[in-house]
């Protein structure tokens, strides 16, 4: 019996490290030859950090990597305030129009990327609208703000009315009660949603493709662009995405873990 | 007061104006083209044309099948990963739960980009370009399939498997009568949140498939440049398709949305 258990304890753990080795495989060995001064991944090549000076030495690379954190920023913020106040709205509206707006907010979820990225070029078109950096933002903000308002609207739902009440009997101007008794207790939902709307934004290749103005590019459009198209400095260039590859995962790495740790301690203190 | 009542009830108006122009307008143009000729008469060519064409159902077959293919291949690996996440008394859980979705945060095209550059290196690129593409949805999206999978078996009540073996049933039955009825609806979510990018996310197909593979999202795209109306009538099959099914499925859930967890 002991050792059935052992054998089943082993074939879990090995079930767990080999798919985790498949996810983080491909990952690892660009990070590995990303410290080499090999141009091509399998290669030999010495220690060195010539990728990581390409990276920093280009200046299209650097231009577009702010770009997308700009825009991810910038989008994020507008559809956090856009999806915050549309949360509150639809929470003290009747339940028929929170249906009904809550129904259409749903669309962009659920839809494929395509179709939305699409419709909405072909409705630029229509209008007469050029593609722009306005074109973009709303393109962003249609993806990211529903789901600012699915991560705002249960925190509303959960609140404690009573409080409420309570600052407006106690005088507070109902402005007052909104900012000072309301938003501290849906804080959370909100910070959620915000964070939410950043990794969409930054993960987005084909609304941005579709929306994107002439000659911007984002860390989607420029890694693509660059695979497919190929240009004369591409051997260049591809080597240089391992270097970005690898620093962008030792930053999520860092993130992760500290907002765990942070999280753990949290817990503790709790208790 | 009833002044403010009223003006807290207006702050969901910009974004009821912001979807009117963004998500209602957009569908409805798009269902304008699918029906009309580049004359812009009423027309029903298009959906003539796309069904009495042989070329274009068999690229949509194929993407459905290839689209098939990763979701089962995703499920078969998360189901597994899932189970033992949520029901083993694992030390530091919430960490390797961690590890396992982490990638998500990485760019997907640098994700993919770093495949490409191994199945270069492994002589792969170029040369088997379905197994490529499937290969790389799979990685891509098998998050997306193990969250709500571990959502749903963490849910299941501990006293049901006491049960089960109280009436002498042995691992077998348990799985079979217990844990996957009850772990249904994780693995509709999975399905539905890896089913519809496999068949439309075309980065995977044209950086690991060598564009020689094409799904209904490159489909789209490559009828965007040259005739709007057929492309419109496919984006209006394809969300016809969506809303279909995630009506039948109940509705919309939270588990349903891409993210949500994380």
């Amino acid at each position: 019996m002991k050792r059935k258990e052992i054998a089943i304890k082993c074939l879990k753990a090995t079930i767990i490290g080999l798919v985790l080795i498949l996810m983080y495989a491909p990952i690892l060995v660009l990070a590995v030859f990303s410290f080499s001064s090999a141009d091509t991944i399998g290669t030999s090549g010495e220690f060195s950090f010539v990728h990581y000076q390409k990276l920093f030495g280009d200046s299209a690379i650097l231009t577009m990597i702010g770009n997308t954190l700009l825009l991810a920023l910038l989008s994020a913020a507008l559809a956090t305030i856009l999806g915050t106040f549309a949360a509150l709205g639809m929470h003290y509206n009747k339940k028929r129009i929170r249906k009904v707006i809550g129904s259409i907010s749903q669309i962009p979820v659920v839809n494929a990327e395509i179709v939305t990225a699409l419709a909405l070029a072909i409705t630029f078109v229509a209008v007469g609208i050029p593609k722009s950096y306005f074109t973009l933002l709303i393109g962003h903000m249609v993806i990211s703000t529903p789901f600012v308002v699915l991560s705002v609207l249960p925190k509303l739902k959960q609140m404690d009315h009573n409080l409420y009440e309570a600052a407006l009997d106690l005088g507070a101007s109902p402005a007052k009660a909104l900012f000072k008794v309301v938003l501290p207790q849906i804080i959370p939902g909100i910070i959620s949603g915000f964070m939410l709307a950043v990794t969409l934004s930054l993960d987005d290749y084909i609304v941005t493709s579709y929306l994107k103005p002439a000659g911007f590019d984002t860390i989607s459009t420029y890694v693509f662009n660059a695979t497919m198209k190929g240009n004369a400095h591409t051997a260049e260039t591809l080597s240089s995405f391992w270097a970005l590859t690898t620093i962008i995962f030792v930053v999520i790495l860092a993130i992760v873990i500290s907002s765990n740790l942070v999280g753990r301690r949290k817990k503790e203190a709790k208790k | 007061m009833t002044k403010f009542r009223l003006s807290r009830k207006s702050l969901c108006i910009p974004y009821a104006v912001f979807l009117l122009f963004f998500v209602i307008a957009p569908m409805l143009i798009i269902v304008f083209y699918a029906f009309t000729d580049k004359n812009n008469h009423i027309s029903f060519m298009n959906f003539v044309n796309f069904f009495s064409d042989p070329t274009k159902l068999t690229t949509i077959v194929y993407s459905v099948v290839i689209a098939l293919i990763t979701t089962v291949v995703c499920l078969l690996i998360a189901f597994p990963v899932a189970y033992i996440l949520a029901r083993s008394k694992i030390k530091r859980k919430s960490v390797i739960l961690l590890l396992f979705v982490t990638p998500m945060w990485i760019n997907f095209v640098l994700r993919i980009n770093a495949i490409r550059e191994l199945m270069n290196w492994m002589g792969l690129l170029g040369e088997t370009n379905y197994f490529n593409t499937v290969f790389g949805m799979v990685y891509d999206f098998l998050p997306f399939m193990i969250l709500p999978l571990y959502t749903q078996i963490s849910k299941i009540d501990n006293s049901l498997y006491e049960a089960c073996a109280d009436l002498g049933g042995n691992a077998f039955t348990s799985f079979f009568r217990v844990t996957l009825p009850l772990s249904m609806p994780g693995v509709l979510s999975g399905i539905t949140m890896v089913f519809l990018p496999s068949m439309t996310n075309y980065v995977v197909s044209d950086m690991l498939g060598n564009s020689k593979v094409t799904i209904i999202g490159k489909f789209i795209e490559t009828y965007f440049g040259t005739n709007w109306h057929m492309g419109s009538m496919i984006a209006l099959i394809l969300l016809i398709v969506v809303l279909l099914s995630s009506f039948l499925s109940g509705g919309f859930r939270e588990e349903n949305t891409r993210r949500t967890t994380a």
